[in-house]
């Protein structure tokens, strides 16, 4: 199909909207009536057609926005994107990665043409066209790893791998869920995990980080995280907590439905093969209430999960504050009916809203 | 999540080969090159990496791991060179007995365990006979991108020295040749010694060599992050013993001359691999009940978990007593 991409905003005026297809293929993250970390990882090798897992990179109708909202956020901050020194082969390994991926799914938006280590790489939703020598980082107007993934969807953390851990020395985070690669960059994987309440208690950490050492390539791993954020903010940095920490306090229950979104987190896990790195995409997607309601499974799940989640992961992720006020909201659209098991709204086959 | 449930698969993903040329290095090393069968290139790798070689020996399915020798510049032939063991359990004598050019082979996809550091602002390499082969593709790796090494490799005899006059002769500022019998001798301490700071060391050769410079390294004060060592150990022969697989339910005899996960994998049960050399972790099995000793050999688990009798790597290690339950 050919995507329609959108015109729109995430800040200020926040025009930014889903299109019945794009609620149609929103990752709704809960695949039961409750919730409770896990090692939920899965394969990502494709997924159901037109599915946000359908595709190694997906784009959709956002992603022109998104990639002029990612263009501001650097303008007036650099520090979003940094590599250190010994990145950069990663960053092109990255770079290989997304060319290669994007042409070979998406051969109407995107080209790539290699005669040895002379590319030339054509996007044509953002109207680019360069020529460019792999490997060699004067031919490119950015180094590799920012070039490419100012062209890309979602915050990219480039992971090196030594020591039997994974270290955040590169990134491109600027659609992130509160924490800051200025802060976090050149720490370990539990350096930068230690804010999380709970998990490490259940010994999350420790499977989940021996189960990333292991990703292979050829075979990319992926699983879904999720938070809430008011208005469809893609930059909620704690840099800039300052102008949306203070957006939380403005939910009314009048407002509430268009204001409140779900924020949903694909994240992936590819080998880089030239630098032994891993990348870890994450990918946000952003649902107001109200889209969601209009799938009946997902208003009567969604009432459940939020009402009993434990005060720390309401609290850990940002909105134990406003959660009576969801809860009014959310509880319309519970009638109290059973769910059907999986993540997916299943229409059709879901009986419309009993109250 | 599960979008569309999948079942891991055992092993890393595959690549139908046919073999390209067999050249013969000398008495004991044969290089093995490989083409893709689709006719497209290799998947780039990294220096270090390496792949397992799947060979169908009659009714048996032999499974090695080679470290890739071949330029990671040049993604249209991998190659690997396999040292022939008299004794061994088969593997590499299929390899120098049976296969022959234009094979139709299957090999897995490059999974590295001793990567380069590229924080290094040196590396220096340190090989003992077969141990040269990563470091072969490592140097590609290094001369493509400036960086800045120095190989110093140990050999039985000067007609044994694999690839030697290659080496000397391409980067002769740059590599040290060490030959045995004419009583040359690496000179560990003066060579650990003199290094700038930044300087990472890696290792690839017999335990007693890998043993040594680690030993050697600590000693001088080195940090244990800035020496690196790659060691495939092979599955040791032993007396036979039952396992009972608990999620199976079924009870297996492992054969004398066969490991813990081949005769797993022989009675059916597919359980998760990758190196087959007790380096990766992947095949790590817990222990339901057991009654006797273990014989843990791997580098994978460590000192505690070994003694703890509750984890066991099926790929290189073994057991003694009456009874041996496993959650597999």
């Amino acid at each position: 199909m050919t995507i329609q991409f959108n015109d729109e905003t995430f800040r200020d005026d926040y025009s930014f909207k889903n299109s019945e297809w794009a609620i149609n293929r929103f990752p709704f993250p809960f695949h039961e009536d409750s919730y409770m970390y896990s090692v939920n990882m899965e394969q990502h090798r494709g997924g159901p057609k037109e599915s946000i897992f359908e595709k190694r990179f997906d784009v959709d109708e956002h992603y022109v926005s998104e990639m002029r909202d990612r263009a501001m956020v650097l303008a007036d901050d650099p520090l979003r994107c940094q590599s250190l020194p010994h990145m950069t082969l990663a960053g092109w390994d990255l770079l290989e990665l997304i060319m290669v991926s994007k042409s070979e799914d998406y051969p109407d938006l995107f080209e790539l043409h290699r005669d040895k280590d002379n590319w030339r790489w054509v996007n044509k939703p953002l109207g680019i066209d360069d020529s460019f020598v792999f490997l060699d980082e004067t031919t490119l107007p950015y180094g590799p790893m920012e070039y490419i993934t100012r062209q890309a969807q979602g915050d990219f953390c480039v992971l090196d791998q030594r020591e039997e851990n994974l270290w955040m020395d590169a990134g491109m985070i600027t659609t992130q869920a509160d924490w800051s690669l200025d802060f976090d960059i050149g720490m370990n994987f539990f350096e930068w995990h230690a804010p999380v309440p709970k998990a490490h208690e259940l010994g999350i950490f420790t499977r989940a980080l021996k189960f990333l050492l292991n990703v292979q390539q050829g075979a990319p791993a992926r699983r879904l995280n999720w938070t809430m954020t008011v208005n469809p903010l893609l930059d909620t940095s704690p840099e800039n907590y300052h102008k949306w920490g203070i957006q939380k306090t403005s939910l009314t229950p009048e407002n509430l439905g268009s204001k409140q979104h779900l924020r949903v987190e694909l994240q992936t896990f590819f080998r880089l093969p030239r630098s032994n790195a891993l990348v870890f995409p994450i990918r946000c997607y952003l649902c107001s209430f109200q889209d969601l309601m209009t799938r009946p499974k997902w208003g009567r799940r969604l009432h459940r999960v939020i009402r009993d989640l434990p005060e720390e992961l309401a609290t850990y992720k940002g909105f134990i504050d406003n959660r009576p006020m969801m809860l009014d909201y959310l509880s319309q659209f519970d009638d109290g009916l059973p769910t059907s098991p999986g993540v997916f709204a299943d229409l059709d086959t879901e009986p419309a809203l009993q109250k | 999540m599960s979008a569309a449930p999948q079942k891991t698969k055992p092993g890393a993903e595959k690549i139908a080969v046919t073999v390209a040329a067999v050249v013969r290095v000398n008495d004991l090393m044969t290089r093995f090159e490989f083409k893709r069968r689709d006719g497209q290139l290799f998947p780039p790798f990294s220096g270090g990496a390496h792949t397992v070689v799947e060979m169908k020996d009659g009714e048996k399915t032999r499974l090695n791991p080679y470290s890739l020798m071949s330029s990671p510049g040049d993604l249209s032939t991998y190659a690997i060179t396999v040292r022939r063991d008299d004794i061994g359990r088969g593997g590499s004598l299929f390899m120098h007995r049976n296969v022959q050019q234009g094979d139709d082979m299957t090999i897995t996809y490059p999974v590295n365990l001793f990567s380069l550091d590229l924080r290094a602002k040196k590396h220096v390499f340190l090989a003992g006979g077969i141990g040269i082969t990563p470091f072969l593709a490592m140097i590609h790796q290094m001369e493509q991108s400036n960086g800045n090494w120095e190989l110093h490799y140990s050999v039985k005899t000067k007609s044994l020295g694999s690839y030697v006059d290659d080496l000397t002769q391409m980067y002769p500022n740059k590599v040290k040749i060490y030959i045995d019998d004419q009583s040359q001798a690496i000179d560990l301490k003066g060579l650990l010694d003199g290094q700038p700071l930044g300087t990472h060391a890696y290792v690839c050769g017999p335990k007693g060599m890998i043993n040594w410079v680690h030993a050697t390294a600590s000693a001088q004060g080195w940090p244990t992050e800035c020496v690196h060592s790659e060691e495939f150990l092979a599955p040791a022969p032993g007396e036979p013993f039952q396992v009972r697989l608990c999620k199976s339910d079924i009870v297996i005899t492992v054969g004398e001359q066969e490991s813990l996960l081949e005769a797993i994998e022989r009675c059916g049960v597919e359980a998760p691999f990758l190196c087959r050399g007790g380096s990766c972790g992947q095949c790590e099995t817990d222990v339901v009940s057991a009654d006797g000793e273990f014989v843990h050999r791997d580098h994978w688990l460590d000192d505690e978990e070994h003694a703890s009798g509750k984890k066991i790597m099926p790929c290189v290690s073994r057991f003694i007593g009456t009874s041996l339950e496993l959650d597999r």
